[in-house]
């Protein structure tokens, strides 16, 4: 039936295994203005991936809630510096500014936020590292925000500055479920600075790092913009 | 022993006068069996690279063994294998009932064929049969079909603790699925090393899942 050439299977098999060797171990995400083939390859797999989530996301399915007593204490900073180094933003300066396709782009102080209706959630944090923590936040829902300036919610994404330079974009549908949040409040109190003073997005459906602290823009737009994590390799959508 | 099994398809055949199958292993067989080891690999390198962003036992894997240079490179490529794997596997499945290869190769398995063979194959005394699964083979065959379906399953409610809450729930919650998925990847592990060191004692069993090797003739089953 077939040719059987040892030495030639031999030599095919080993240069497979080296090529898949070399592909797989070397640097990945390393150099993003230089992306190499398995780069390429695994964006466009991550794309593919993104698609899968947004049809996988029901806006009628909760995240889990929890109890007060199973609170994370102390909570977990987290951020991409140190604690020393978040950003403390001062308060009577600090506007929430506006942009995209929103009816209204006044900026927004913190006592006008305040002065919105506030939830208040009791969720689970799950980190794309693996771990998480349960806190309590509130603040005013995204949703009635949204509706409040004027947003055109058939827009595509909502975009977040922050104040220590970090960004990133969340879909539409996630920006409208019921428990995305623009949280004010920590654990009972105002945010501190390493918690994302003085307003942070609360997303239950999404990874730790879709959640972005001590905002100071929010645009609302057609124009995918990705984000700090998401620009280095993490998946966009990272829905929970 | 398997030749009664396998007579009336055999006569069936002879009477179409069409030749019996020939090769140890059809080309799907040995198509999708290099895709999933291709698969598996990049999954287990990936998946040690993901743990030891936060790990929950006092172990780390070596960063030699793992596959993406850092979390987002290591996610990046599990979710990108998971589908390699999730596709052949469900081809695997699909071909494998069609064609009768489980049906005629891995079963039945029987715990007293499996407490025979094992310590046949424990004192050496197991012989290797060109084209037939033992029973032990079989319930390692079996028991890593399995595995593979844990796993991935308790991937998916990692992965989706919200959006797949009742396969979360099944696992217990997103940690307990942490668990399970990290515990099927040890058992596809130990499977992996005794498969290796198996093929390592008898290296001839190589060639024939790259090549389809030859069956010696039925007859000589008779």
């Amino acid at each position: 039936m077939t040719t059987f050439d040892p030495a030639r299977r031999k030599l095919l098999g080993r240069a497979l295994a080296f090529g898949a060797l070399t592909m797989l171990t070397g640097c990945n995400f390393d150099d993003l203005q230089h992306p190499d083939l398995a780069d390429k390859f695994l964006r466009l797999m991550s794309g593919w991936n993104n698609e899968v989530q947004a049809v996988l996301f029901s806006p009628h399915t909760l995240a889990p809630t929890f109890k007060a007593s199973e609170i994370t204490r102390p909570p977990r900073f987290n951020a991409f510096y140190d604690i020393t180094r978040a950003p403390q933003v001062d308060l009577a300066g600090w506007r929430l500014e506006l942009g995209g396709l929103i009816g209204d782009r006044r900026a927004w102080r913190i006592d006008q936020l305040r002065a919105l209706p506030q939830e208040s959630q009791i969720t689970r944090l799950i980190c794309v590292e693996g771990w998480r923590v349960i806190g309590q936040w509130s603040g005013v829902p995204l949703r009635h925000f949204l509706r409040a300036v004027g947003a055109d919610t058939r827009a595509r994404y909502v975009a977040f500055k922050c104040a220590d330079g970090y960004y990133t974009s969340i879909d539409m549908e996630s920006a409208l479920h019921p428990q995305t949040i623009l949280a004010l409040d920590f654990l009972g109190a105002p945010l501190t600075a390493p918690f994302g003073a003085p307003v942070r997005l609360r997303i239950p459906t999404k990874l730790g790092f879709k959640n972005p602290k001590s905002i100071v823009a929010m645009e609302v737009t057609n124009q995918w913009s990705g984000g700090y994590w998401e620009k280095q390799g993490y998946n966009w959508f990272s829905g929970s | 022993m398997n030749s009664i099994v396998m007579a009336p398809a055999l006569r069936a055949r002879a009477r179409r006068r069409q030749p019996a199958r020939t090769v140890i292993h059809p080309w799907p067989l040995r198509v999708m069996h290099w895709l999933n080891a291709l698969a598996i690999i990049t999954l287990i390198g990936s998946g040690w690279q993901i743990y030891n962003a936060s790990p929950f036992l006092p172990i780390l894997f070596p960063r030699w063994a793992t596959i993406g240079e850092w979390l987002g490179a290591a996610i990046a490529w599990h979710l990108a294998a998971i589908w390699l794997l999730m596709l052949n596997g469900l081809g695997y499945l699909l071909w494998g009932f069609a064609s009768g290869h489980f049906r005629h190769k891995l079963w039945p398995v029987s715990p007293r064929a499996v407490w025979r063979d094992a310590r046949a194959a424990i004192r050496f005394k197991l012989p290797h049969e060109v084209g037939v699964y033992n029973a032990v083979q079989r319930l390692l065959y079996l028991g890593v079909i399995a595995l593979g379906i844990l796993a991935v399953l308790s991937g998916l409610a990692v992965w989706k603790p919200v959006q797949l809450w009742p396969l979360s729930d099944l696992f217990g919650g997103f940690f307990p699925s942490r668990v399970v998925h990290f515990t099927a990847m040890a058992g596809i592990v130990l499977f992996l090393a005794v498969h290796i060191l198996l093929v390592a004692l008898v290296p001839r069993v190589l060639p024939p899942m790259i090549t389809g090797g030859r069956l010696p003739d039925p007859e000589w089953h008779r």
